[in-house]
């Protein structure tokens, strides 16, 4: 039933305000694009170590510190944008590629195998997401590759679902329909007809997505799974200056901020997005 | 009704079985002789190869061995560890109450805060701060919000101990820490469930009769809420086990997590199988539990 209901005020309101939110995420992530493609545009030598200053406080020269070898934390931030969202984009890329793939095949398969592979999506995406990475990082040793595979299958469900719903949604549309009529191979149809229609939600949820597992791999790194010191990951340089958290809290609090700021930019985005792409206002 | 629980009850079952089947492929597909993986880094001499391959009937058929398997884990025995040479049920059984008390405790701490939040931050300000403090929080890597706790808490101000698991005083921070998201994602999905709640007819209604908003917001629209919070269950035990493994090692507390953690780092396999199928049923109760208690709050659902 409808009525005409009172809706709360805010929500029709947000729909003119400014954004200063969504301009500030934009500024973040360019700059983490910026980053990841020239660091050494905006910083030095991630691995020089100054032994003369160690765990220097913030200061003009070094805008976040040194750590505990003496190395500008600001230069192993920038530089430690490339390991930590490569490892976040290759991760999601071979979720987004297996999670069409097998989307594609439960919702164009019988229903038997249909109902197979969902309960496998419905497990996978339920069982918490470091205890599998973490068992499949006991089986293929750590290390970079097992952490990006790992979190890569943890997250496959989020697109396998959607893509499967979307594909149970196209094979019914009459231009699908017409075309299996006019006759011609299955791979053409799929790849012609089904594919392409499919893909729609997929790079809005692909950008959360990616938020997701930048932190779920800074979390792994943290634990000593991913790249390995002197590396300058996020995790990892979190990790190396807990020791110093009593007398240097920027050694490690200063890499986990730029864990956050990338992680809220990419989320407060991709909602943005999400919810253009709805229709909603937000 | 019966046939309701059966139905589910047998699901869980399935799950289990899977996840039980599951862990056993893994340690097939690791790559290298199953003995070496199972050894891990520990002590490698023939006897412990001679007993491995006893205990884990390897010179049997494969079906044999993975019917022995399955038969052993429906008992409860999972087998032993090879670096610490125990049983993994007692290598485990030791950490569960530590990990269990902080899960607790996170859990009542975040369930807690996300309703006081999503009650009090009913006006516009309040709300977009709230709004703006739980995207924050839930974009933060949980460890980071730990060592930032710590640092004021512990080493500023000397609240509460840096480390260990002496007394309540060292299980606030952790808690603190882990229930924090909690709160945040619950927070969210309340709030939502409140809007829609206050749309309703009902609302309405209410508000009619004369009740003051408060009451129309605790009384009516809560209740409501809390219907798909209650959906979140699965979700928030997914978060519980998993975060364990980060805080502990934040926080330097024993539990599961580190055991799991040490277990990887050694490669002691069926320790780390172990935790994986007992994650899974700790997974299908309280899924199982949150299906039933769908069955007791609505009952619509109990005649299908």
């Amino acid at each position: 039933m409808t009525l005409a209901l009172p809706r709360p005020v805010a929500r029709r309101l947000s729909l003119r305000r400014p954004r200063p939110g969504l301009a500030a995420a934009g500024l973040v992530l360019l700059l983490a694009l910026a980053a990841v493609i020239w660091p050494a545009l905006f910083a030095g030598d991630p691995l020089a170590a100054d032994p003369l200053r160690v765990l220097e406080a913030p200061s003009a020269q070094h805008w976040f510190g040194t750590d505990q070898l003496g190395r500008d934390v600001f230069d192993r931030v920038v530089h430690g944008a490339r390991h930590s969202l490569s490892i976040g984009v290759a991760a999601t890329v071979i979720a987004v590629g297996a999670g069409i793939l097998l989307g594609l095949i439960a919702g164009l398969a019988h229903r038997v195998a249909d109902e197979a592979l969902s309960r496998g999506f419905d497990a996978l995406a339920a069982f918490p997401l470091v205890l599998l990475a973490l068992l499949f990082i006991a089986i293929a040793g750590t290390g970079t590759t097992s952490l990006v595979v790992a979190i890569g299958i943890a997250t496959t469900p989020h697109y396998a679902r959607v893509v499967r719903a979307q594909t149970l949604v196209v094979r019914q549309a009459a231009y699908v329909t017409h075309a299996v009529a006019f006759g011609g191979s299955r791979v053409r149809l799929v790849l012609r007809h089904v594919l392409p229609n499919v893909l729609g939600p997929i790079p809005v949820l692909a950008m959360i997505g990616l938020g997701e597992a930048v932190l779920i791999a800074a979390g792994l790194s943290f634990l000593g799974l991913g790249p390995q010191p002197p590396s300058p990951e996020w995790g990892a340089m979190l990790s190396e200056g807990r020791g110093y958290l009593h007398i240097a809290w920027w050694a490690s609090v200063l890499p986990g901020a730029a864990v956050t700021a990338t992680v809220i930019s990419l989320t407060v985005i991709g909602r943005h997005l999400q919810n253009r792409f709805e229709g909603r206002p937000a | 009704m019966i046939r309701a629980i059966a139905r589910r009850v047998a699901s869980g079952a399935v799950v289990l079985w899977a996840a039980a089947t599951a862990a056993y492929l893994a340690l097939l597909a690791a790559p290298g002789d199953i003995v070496d993986s199972l050894i891990g880094d520990g002590a490698d001499t023939p006897q412990i190869r001679a007993q491995i391959i006893a205990e884990w009937n390897l010179d049997r058929p494969a079906v044999v061995q993975y019917l022995d398997y399955l038969w052993r884990a429906a008992q409860g025995d999972l087998g032993r560890s090879y670096l610490l040479q125990r049983p993994v049920g007692e290598v485990i059984g030791d950490q569960v109450p530590p990990t269990l008390k902080l899960a607790v405790a996170a859990a009542v701490f975040g369930v807690a805060l996300a309703l006081v939040l999503a009650v009090t931050t009913r006006h516009r300000w309040a709300r977009r701060a709230s709004s703006a403090a739980e995207l924050v929080i839930v974009s933060t890597p949980p460890f980071l919000i730990g060592i930032v706790l710590l640092s004021v808490f512990s080493f500023r101000f000397g609240l509460f101990p840096v480390s260990g698991d002496r007394g309540w005083a060292a299980l606030v921070l952790p808690a603190v820490t882990m229930g924090l998201p909690i709160a945040g994602v619950l927070a969210q999905v309340l709030r939502d469930g409140l809007d829609r709640a206050l749309d309703e007819p009902f609302a309405i209604t209410a508000r009619a009769r004369g009740l003051r908003e408060r009451a129309v917001l605790i009384r009516h629209a809560l209740r409501h809420a809390l219907m798909p919070a209650v959906t979140m269950l699965g979700w928030l035990t997914g978060v519980l086990l998993g975060g364990t493994v980060i805080i502990e090692q934040v926080f330097g507390r024993p539990g599961l997590g580190q055991v799991t953690l040490q277990a990887v780092g050694n490669g002691d396999m069926p320790v780390v199988l172990a935790v994986v199928v007992l994650a899974a049923a700790a997974f299908v109760v309280i899924n199982t539990a949150a299906d039933l208690a769908y069955l007791v709050i609505d009952p619509r659902l109990r005649r299908s």
